[in-house]
């Protein structure tokens, strides 16, 4: 394995692991203060039992999201030293805005695992929602530098140094807020999906439990309503990509040939050596609007980039169909869910619809993975869009697969101990919870 | 403005020693501990240690924003340390939590245990092989035609480095058995935590001497440097003159001033070392040093990371006060069981 390929699989594996903590650090929080408040105005037992369920098993998640960030923070310098030498001055604003985040949200979660019975209710309460929103703001800063690599500003490039620096606006630069709002909301999606479904499957072996169904209806709530709004928010980004980088868009859908007006393709697998996408569907004119909001406007295709300039095709152009895919059916999900939430008792009690849930619990994190591969796939072979190759950021130090395995395998471990845990977690929920017996009539 | 990210950077680099320091020192004074040690650990562990550790983030963001060229150079000669004392982080973290959250009470308790310890040890120690090597002037920037080992082993695989992180281990042990006198519920536990103090007081110490020594042995004058600098005189003067102090503290009921003593004690031996060295960051073996003054950012974004900086103590300081006066000094802090 060459040192690149090492260095960029080792940055993959380790932010694909981050990641999914760094949603579940983002919703679950919001998810446990809003069933905490039910119990404050409702006074109803299951309410607080629930919150503090949940509380143990995302204390977990939480160190494990703490120290796989930590790692983060030295591997953009451990593996591409080149590109922060020159982007950490202009990304650091981003940075330090987050720091002061993890510090708020840190010293928040541990006065909210640990004040239960120390605080007031409603101070404890308010604990909670520190943490939410400190973690949902840390969440947008990091995606900020993230959307900089995008859509490089703030600087001028001359002879290989980086001049006229200003942190501002390198930090709301025009990528900045759609990838900030899409990625929020793709973690109260995936989160909120996957909580659902792990109650869901518990639900079915339990048809009448309180404790569950609540816990279904408060996560599905929050995942209907982001699920709906997530493909809104990704035709916005999309329209984003191709203003701001027309190869990434090109190589997501597959348009090999500059076209006007171009369709939409979908699915099917990219064709390099004949420059067409085998086995897809295609729908005329559809592209054009989707990308420029006019059925005739022209798209441009890879056709307008040098071999050495194009993206790999066929991983962001099945990563892209991937996250579109699950996200249309999240969408229906949802919306089935909104539709009929006045009839959830009976809802809950279908045990059809139950296993639909259960079936749904992965596909947002599937959806999250594949969404961030397009992303920095398709951004290839650019670490900073236009300005480095990431060949020319790599650190210098050979051998760099041997850290690679390493990291791979502790994660691994991490991942393996994980889920152990948290099915012993959940076997032993009626033993504490009283509320997690009672069922309804 | 420089001097004042500096200084900021600093005051992280102490506190994190401080209190990530009584964090990973719990670790490994847990060893020593007893059969109670273990309770007392994670009891007192649990709620912060989180929030303690953020404190190396920000020194790390500040370094990279601040100070780029040290950061990636570091990164590319000291990987390979540096790499383990990432390992030993996340191994650490998550074992003490699986081992504090974790329903199960059967043979896993075990190993989570092991791991913690080990990893309480290693981590240190590499962290100090790290800041050896920054000093020890074995890096070698301008001849990248170098062997493997010339460019990425030699300059942290030495008895000065590894003097260095045995000295941050013991260092770690210390703060940790003082903080922990303040958990304690009954007298005779007390009294063990103030022997354990005593103990790693007396190995920090003749470690600290080791340390001098063995960077006579590699060509680094410590002891002459030392000497120049009035501002390390005076800083190791009062490091000492804290022992009787603290000594004295031990019998007194509050934990406060003790706790107080031993920060001051470690802030005082870090800016002892910190002056020797300034403006120093890297020593370089040809002579081109990286300093604070020849590896700063550009001044605009000197101003916006100050900015950040100041906004963020505005609201960290109040919240960590909050936490700190809600669990310590401590008395029943149960997980979210009933
Ligand atoms: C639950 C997760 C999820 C779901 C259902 C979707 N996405 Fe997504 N998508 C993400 C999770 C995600 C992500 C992981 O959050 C990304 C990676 C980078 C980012 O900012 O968001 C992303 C990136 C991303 C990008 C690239 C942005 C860029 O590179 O700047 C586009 C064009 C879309 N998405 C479009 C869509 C569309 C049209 C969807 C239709 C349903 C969709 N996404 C559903
Ligand atoms: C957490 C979600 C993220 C995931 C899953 C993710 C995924 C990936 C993947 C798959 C690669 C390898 C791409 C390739 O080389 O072909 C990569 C590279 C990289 N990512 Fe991300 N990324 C994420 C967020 C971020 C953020 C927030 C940043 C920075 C602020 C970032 C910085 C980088 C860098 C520096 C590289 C290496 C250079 C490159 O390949 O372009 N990533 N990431
Ligand atoms: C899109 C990608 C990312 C998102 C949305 C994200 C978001 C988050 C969130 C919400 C947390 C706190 C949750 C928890 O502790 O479990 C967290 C933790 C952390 N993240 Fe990320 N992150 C991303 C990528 C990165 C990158 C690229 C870095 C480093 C350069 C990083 C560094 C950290 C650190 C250091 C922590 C630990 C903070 C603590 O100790 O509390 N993250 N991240």
């Amino acid at each position: 394995m060459d040192d690149l390929l090492a260095a960029r699989l080792q940055m993959a594996t380790s932010l694909g692991f981050h990641i999914v903590f760094a949603c579940i650090g983002m919703t679950m929080p919001i998810l446990m203060a809003f069933s905490e408040w039910r119990w404050l105005r409702t006074n109803e037992q299951v309410y607080v039992d629930l919150a503090k369920a949940w509380s143990r098993g995302v204390a977990l998640f939480f160190a494990v999201g703490a120290v796989s960030g930590t790692v983060l923070s030295f591997e953009l310098g451990l593996l591409f030293p080149g590109f922060m030498r020159h982007a950490g001055p202009i990304i650091g604003m981003p940075f330090s805005w987050e720091g002061t985040a993890f510090f708020v949200e840190a010293i928040a979660l541990g006065v909210f695992l640990y004040g239960w019975n120390r605080l007031n209710r409603w101070v404890h309460w308010m604990s909670g929602v520190v943490v939410g929103i400190s973690g949902v703001l840390s969440g947008i800063f990091v995606v900020s530098a993230n959307s900089w690599m995008n859509s490089p500003r703030g600087f001028t490039w001359q002879n290989g140094q980086a001049t006229n620096i200003d942190p501002v606006a390198a930090m709301f630069n025009e990528a900045w807020f759609s990838q900030a709002l899409h990625m929020t909301l793709a973690a109260f999606v995936a989160t909120a999906f996957a909580v659902a479904g792990v109650h869901a499957f518990l639900l079915i072996k339990n048809p009448k439990n309180v404790f569950h169904r609540k816990a279904v209806k408060i996560a599905l709530s929050f995942g209907a309503i982001t699920a709906f709004l997530q493909p809104l928010s990704g035709d916005y980004a999309a329209k984003d990509v191709a203003d701001r980088q027309p190869a990434k868009l090109a190589a997501l859908e597959g348009l090999y040939k500059t076209s006007k007006p171009a369709d939409l393709i979908i699915g099917g697998i990219p064709n390099d050596k004949e420059e067409r996408v085998d086995y897809a569907i295609h729908i005329p004119g559809a592209l054009s609007f989707l990308a420029h909001g006019d059925f005739d406007a022209e798209v441009i295709g890879l056709d307008q980039f040098a071999k050495e300039d194009r993206p790999p095709v066929l991983i962001t152009h099945v990563a892209f169909q991937i996250m579109v895919g699950i996200g249309m059916l999240l969408a229906l999900a949802g919306l089935l869910f909104l539709l009929f939430s006045w009839r959830w008792q009976h809802l809950l009690s279908n045990k059809w619809w139950l296993l639909f849930i259960v079936f749904l619990t992965p596909l947002g994190f599937i959806a999250v993975e594949a969404g961030w591969t397009v992303t920095e796939v398709g951004r290839q072979p650019w670490i900073i869009y236009g300005v480095m190759r990431t060949k020319d950021a790599v650190s210098a130090m050979p051998g760099l697969q041997y850290s690679f395995y390493l990291i791979t395998s502790v994660y691994l471990l991490l991942t393996g101990l994980l889920i152990w845990m948290m099915r012993r977690q959940i076997e032993t929920v009626e033993e504490f919870y009283p509320s997690a017996r009672t069922s309804k009539p | 403005m420089l001097q004042i990210i500096i200084l900021i950077l600093g005051v992280s680099f102490v506190l994190y020693t401080i209190l990530g320091g009584a964090d990973f020192g719990a670790g490994i004074v847990e060893t020593f501990a007893g059969r109670k040690g273990e309770k007392i650990i994670s009891k007192a562990l649990a709620p912060v240690w989180e929030a303690n550790h953020v404190w190396l983030i920000l020194a790390i963001v500040i370094l990279f924003t601040a100070f780029p060229v040290v950061y990636s150079t570091i990164s590319v000669v000291l990987h390979i340390p540096l790499m383990v004392v990432l390992i030993g982080i996340v191994l650490r973290g998550s074992f003490f939590t699986f081992r504090h959250y974790d329903i199960g009470r059967d043979a896993s308790h075990k190993y989570y245990t092991a791991v913690f310890k080990v990893s309480s040890f290693i981590t240190p120690v590499f962290l100090g092989v790290t800041l050896g090597a920054m000093i020890l002037g074995r890096i070698d920037l301008s001849d990248t035609s170098e062997s493997f080992y010339e460019q990425y082993i030699y300059p942290w695989f030495n008895l000065f480095c590894f003097a260095m992180g045995l000295f941050s281990a013991l260092l770690f042990g210390y703060i940790a058995s003082i903080f922990l006198i303040g958990e304690t519920q009954t007298p005779i536990e007390r009294l063990r935590y103030i022997r354990l103090s005593k103990f790693f007081m007396l190995l920090t110490f003749v470690m600290s001497v080791l340390v001098f020594l063995a960077a006579e042995w590699y060509e680094l004058h410590l002891f002459s440097n030392f000497f120049n600098s009035t501002v390390s005189i005076g800083a190791f003067t009062v490091a000492l003159l804290l022992v009787p102090a603290i000594f004295y503290l031990f019998n007194h009921p509050s934990i406060l001033f003790l706790r107080l003593a031993i920060g001051l004690q470690v802030a005082m031996v870090i800016v002892g070392w910190f002056a020797i060295q300034y403006p120093v960051l890297v020593v370089e073996k040809s002579g081109n040093h990286l300093t604070f003054y020849n590896t700063q950012a550009p001044p605009a974004t000197q101003y916006q990371l100050l900015i950040a900086l100041f906004v963020g103590l505005l609201f960290v300081i109040p919240a960590f006060y909050f936490l700190f006066r809600v669990f310590k000094p401590s008395d029943d802090q149960k997980p979210a069981n009933p």
